[in-house]
C-alpha cells in the first residue's frame, strides 16, 4: 500500500468531477487528496489525484476511471519521472516579538512566502512536495496554526513526455 | 423552426426506434404532444419501474436499444431500479426523463430532483440537455454509448423550455459519434491469441464458462464451433443460459451458487478455465480463492476492467466476443487431448442430473418441466427473482440466446412481468411466459392493468407457495427455521386477474399442470395461471455463502 499519483485528462464538462469522485467513493478507492482545474487545451481539464492501495486496487482504480465516457487520459505517474508540487496557506499566530522573528526566519528556510501581515497574525504561502509542508506545519505548530490550507498535489512528467489524449 | 420535442421525436426514429414504454406527466407533455402523431409506438405501463423494465426486457429479446420515458422527480425516480438492472446486467438501455425548466433548475421546483445526479452509479453515462440544438448529437450519442462496447443504459435529462424550445428546421445531423474518450476495443490482441491456442492445445482439463457477454455480442454460434472444434465442455452463467443448447452434450449447465454437480466439480478440477464475457460474479465463484484452483485461466471481455476484477487471469483478451472468438477460431491449429475430460465431465452428468421428489404432489420444478416440455425452446422465458427463478435456470431447457431473461445481477423482484411486456414487443411473434413467485409477482402487479388495455398475450406462471421462498430457504438452512417475516397470506390471483379482465385457472394438483398451461398457451391474450405449489421446495443444488462452489448441499455426494 501505497500512495499513487494518477493524472487523468478529462472533457471539461459540468459534472465530470463528480462523476469521477463519485466512482471513487462508491468503488472505496481512498482518495488521499485531488486537485482539478483548466489545462492546456480549453475543453479539457486535468485532474490529480493521489489514491492509496495495493497493485490490485491501482490497477482498478485505472481501469474504471478510464470507463467513464467523459475521461480522456488516464495515467500512473508514481513509477515514472514527475514533479509533484502543492501549495498551503498557513495562518499562523505571531504576536509581535521574538516568536514573530522566529517564524519569519523559519519562512525564509523554507522559502515560504508571507502573503499578509495582521498585528496577530502571519499568512504563509508555501509550495513544495507534500513531505516539505508537513515539516514547515509541524514546526508552526508551536506557534498556534489559526487555519491551513492545502491545495491536493498537482503533478507533471518530467522532460518532453504528456500525458495527451491519444486518440 | 421546429421545438425541442419534434426534434427530439425525429432523433428516436433515425435510432430506429418503434416502441417507447412510459408515463406522462407534467413537464414531459410537449413530448408526449409530440408522441401523439407520430409513427412511434407508447405502451402506457402503470408505473414507471415497469417502464424501464419492459425496456430492458425489449433490449434483451431484440438486441435493440429498448426505450422508456417518464416526467421529471416521481417519475424520473421511480426508473432508478429498472436502470440499475440494466446497469448490473450489461443492457442497452436509453432512459428519458423530464425535467424542470433549465431556469428552476437547482431551486427544489415541484417535481424537480436531480436524476443525472442520482443514476450516475447506475448508469453507463448520462445527459442533462440545456439547449435544444444539443439534442440531435445528445440522442445520436446516447444510443452509439449504450450499444456499443460494454452495453449499458444511458440517461438523457430534458428540461421542460429544452423541448418546447426551437431548434432551426433543416439543422444538419452529426453524421458520426465522436467521443475521445471512450474508444472501444473490438479485436483482440493477435499475440494474446496466440498464447491463448498454445494453453488451450496443451490442457487437459480445459473448460469453457461463458456468461451474458456471449448472448449481447451475438456470439452463440462462434462458442458453440469452439466448443465442438477443441472439444472442450461448456458450464453457463444464468446470464448465459441459452448461449449453447441446454441439449447439448458437452453443455454441463449452469455454475455457482445453484450450479449443477457436474459444472461445479468440473471448474474445480479444470486445469484450463477459458472465460467468456463473464465478471466472475460471487454468485458464480462462491469463495473466490477456491474457484478453479488449479487452472490457468485465459479471460475475453470487452470490458478491460473486468479482467483482473476478482480473479487473477493468465491471459487477458480485451475485445469483443464474437469477434475474439472469431480469432481463436481463424487462428486454431491444434487441440488438446481431451478425451478422457470430456468422457469424465460426461460421467458426473449422467451420474448427478437434477433431481427433486417427483411424487404426487404438485412440485415447482414439475411446472418448470412440463413448460419446457411444452415450449420445446420455441418461446421467451422471463423470470421473476428468487426460487422460481433458480428453477426455472436449472429445469428448463434453455435452446437458444435471447429467449431467457432474468435479473441476474441486480436480482431484481418485480423485473419479470414488465420485462415480459417488453419482450413480446420486441418478438410478437414468440409466445412469452413469465415464470413467477407470489412474492415477486405482486411487486409489479399492477401492469396486470397494462397487458389487459393492450391485450399483450403475456402468461404468468404463478409457482405459489405463499412465501418468500428463497429467503425462507435461507431461513430455513441457515436460521434455524425462524421464518421471520417471509410468509404472505394466500392471494386469489385469479380474482385480481378477472377483475382486469384478464383470464386465469387456479391449479392445485400435478394432474391440472399440462392443461392449464396448454390453455394458457393457446389463448389469445394474457392469461395468468395460479400454480399452489408445494410450500416448503427448496432449491437444490446449492453452495451455502462463504463455501467453494464443490462444496453443495442437497446433492448426492460423490
Amino acid at each position: 500500500m501505497k500512495p499513487h499519483t494518477v493524472s487523468v485528462l478529462v472533457e471539461n464538462r459540468a459534472g465530470v468531477l463528480s462523476r469521477v469522485a463519485g466512482m471513487f467513493s462508491r468503488r472505496g478507492f481512498n482518495i488521499e487528496s485531488l486537485a482539478v482545474g483548466p489545462c492546456e487545451e480549453p475543453n479539457m481539464s486535468r485532474i490529480t489525484i493521489v489514491v492509496n492501495g495495493d497493485d490490485g486496487v491501482i490497477e482498478q482504480v485505472m481501469k474504471q476511471t478510464n470507463k467513464l465516457i467523459d475521461v480522456i487520459k488516464v495515467s500512473d505517474l508514481t513509477e515514472r519521472e514527475s514533479v509533484e508540487r502543492e501549495l498551503a496557506l498557513i495562518k499562523v499566530a505571531a504576536e509581535t516579538g521574538p516568536s514573530r522573528a522566529e517564524i519569519l526566519q523559519i519562512a525564509d528556510i523554507f522559502r515560504a512566502q508571507v502573503v499578509d501581515v495582521g498585528s496577530k497574525t502571519l499568512v504563509l504561502q508555501v509550495t513544495g512536495d507534500t513531505e516539505k509542508i508537513d515539516a514547515l506545519e509541524k514546526l508552526l505548530r508551536q506557534y498556534g496554526i489559526k487555519e491551513l490550507v492545502r491545495t491536493g498535489k498537482i503533478a507533471l512528467l518530467r522532460g518532453a513526455k504528456t500525458v495527451k489524449s491519444s486518440k | 423552426m421546429k421545438t425541442g420535442a419534434k426534434t427530439l421525436i425525429e432523433a428516436l426514429q433515425r435510432e430506429g426506434v418503434d416502441t417507447i414504454f412510459g408515463y406522462p406527466g407534467g413537464v414531459v407533455l410537449p413530448i408526449y404532444d409530440e408522441l401523439y402523431d407520430s409513427s412511434i409506438r407508447h405502451i402506457l405501463v402503470r408505473h414507471e419501474q415497469a417502464a424501464a423494465h419492459a425496456a430492458d426486457g425489449y433490449a434483451r429479446a431484440s438486441g435493440r436499444v429498448g426505450v422508456c420515458l417518464a416526467t421529471s422527480g416521481p417519475g424520473a425516480c421511480n426508473l432508478v431500479t429498472g436502470i440499475a438492472t440494466a446497469y448490473m446486467d450489461s443492457i442497452p438501455v436509453v432512459a428519458l426523463t423530464g425535467q424542470v425548466p433549465t431556469g428552476l433548475l437547482g431551486n427544489d421546483a415541484f417535481q424537480e430532483s436531480d436524476i443525472t445526479g442520482i443514476t450516475m452509479p447506475v448508469t453507463k453515462h448520462n445527459y442533462l440537455v440545456k439547449d435544444a440544438a444539443d439534442l440531435d448529437r445528445v440522442v445520436q450519442e446516447a444510443f452509439y454509448i449504450a450499444r456499443t462496447g460494454r452495453p449499458g443504459p444511458v440517461l438523457i435529462d430534458l428540461p421542460k423550455d429544452v423541448s418546447t424550445g426551437q431548434v432551426l428546421e433543416g439543422t444538419p445531423v452529426p453524421g458520426t459519434v465522436s467521443l475521445r474518450g471512450y474508444q472501444p476495443t473490438y479485436q483482440g490482441h493477435v499475440r494474446q491469441i496466440d498464447k491463448a491456442l498454445d494453453l488451450i492445445a496443451g490442457a487437459e482439463r480445459p473448460l469453457v464458462y461463458a456468461g451474458g457477454g456471449v448472448v449481447l455480442s451475438e456470439a452463440s454460434a462462434e462458442l458453440l464451433e469452439f466448443v465442438e472444434t477443441a472439444a472442450v465442455p461448456v458450464t453457463t452463467t444464468l446470464m448465459g443460459l441459452g448461449a449453447v443448447p441446454g441439449d447439448h452434450p458437452l453443455n454441463l449447465g449452469m455454475l455457482g451458487m445453484h450450479g449443477t454437480q457436474s459444472a461445479n466439480y468440473a471448474v474445480t478440477e479444470c486445469d484450463l478455465l477459458i472465460a467468456v464475457g463473464v465478471r466472475f460474479d460471487d454468485r458464480v465463484t462462491g469463495k473466490i480463492e477456491t474457484f478453479a484452483p488449479n487452472a490457468a485461466v485465459i479471460h475475453i471481455d470487452i470490458d478491460p476492467a473486468e479482467i483482473g476484477k476478482n480473479k487473477k487471469v493468465d491471459v487477458p483478451i480485451v475485445g469483443d466476443v464474437k469477434a475474439v472468438l472469431q480469432a481463436l477460431l481463424r487462428r486454431m491449429q491444434k487441440r488438446g487431448d481431451t478425451a478422457n475430460w470430456v468422457a469424465r465431465t460426461g460421467a458426473w452428468k449422467a451420474q448427478y442430473p437434477l433431481r427433486y421428489r417427483d411424487d404426487d404432489r404438485l412440485r415447482p420444478q414439475y411446472v418448470v418441466e412440463q413448460l419446457s416440455d411444452l415450449l420445446k425452446g420455441e418461446g421467451i422465458v422471463v423470470s421473476e427473482v428468487g426460487q422460481n427463478q433458480m428453477w426455472t435456470a436449472l429445469y428448463y431447457c434453455f435452446r437458444k440466446p435471447r429467449t431467457w431473461i432474468t435479473s441476474g445481477g441486480l436480482g431484481t423482484m418485480g423485473y419479470g412481468f414488465p420485462a415480459a411486456i417488453g419482450a413480446h414487443y420486441a418478438r410478437p411473434d414468440m409466445p412469452v411466459v413469465d415464470v413467477a413467485g407470489d412474492g415477486s409477482f405482486q411487486m409489479n402487479i399492477q401492469e396486470l392493468g397494462t397487458v389487459a388495455q393492450y391485450q399483450i398475450p403475456v402468461k404468468v406462471v404463478i409457482l405459489n407457495n405463499m412465501y418468500l421462498g428463497m429467503v425462507r430457504q435461507w431461513q430455513e438452512l441457515f436460521y434455524d427455521r425462524r421464518y421471520s417475516y417471509t410468509e404472505l397470506p394466500p392471494v386469489d390471483f385469479v380474482k385480481i386477474a378477472n377483475a382486469y379482465r384478464i383470464e386465469g385457472i387456479t391449479v392445485e394438483e400435478k394432474a391440472g399442470v399440462r392443461e392449464a398451461l396448454e390453455t394458457a398457451l393457446a389463448t389469445d391474450g394474457p392469461f395468468v395461471l395460479d400454480f399452489r405449489v408445494e410450500r416448503e421446495e427448496n432449491v437444490f443444488p446449492m453452495v451455502p455463502a462463504g463455501a467453494a462452489i464443490n462444496e453443495m448441499i442437497g446433492v448426492r455426494q460423490p
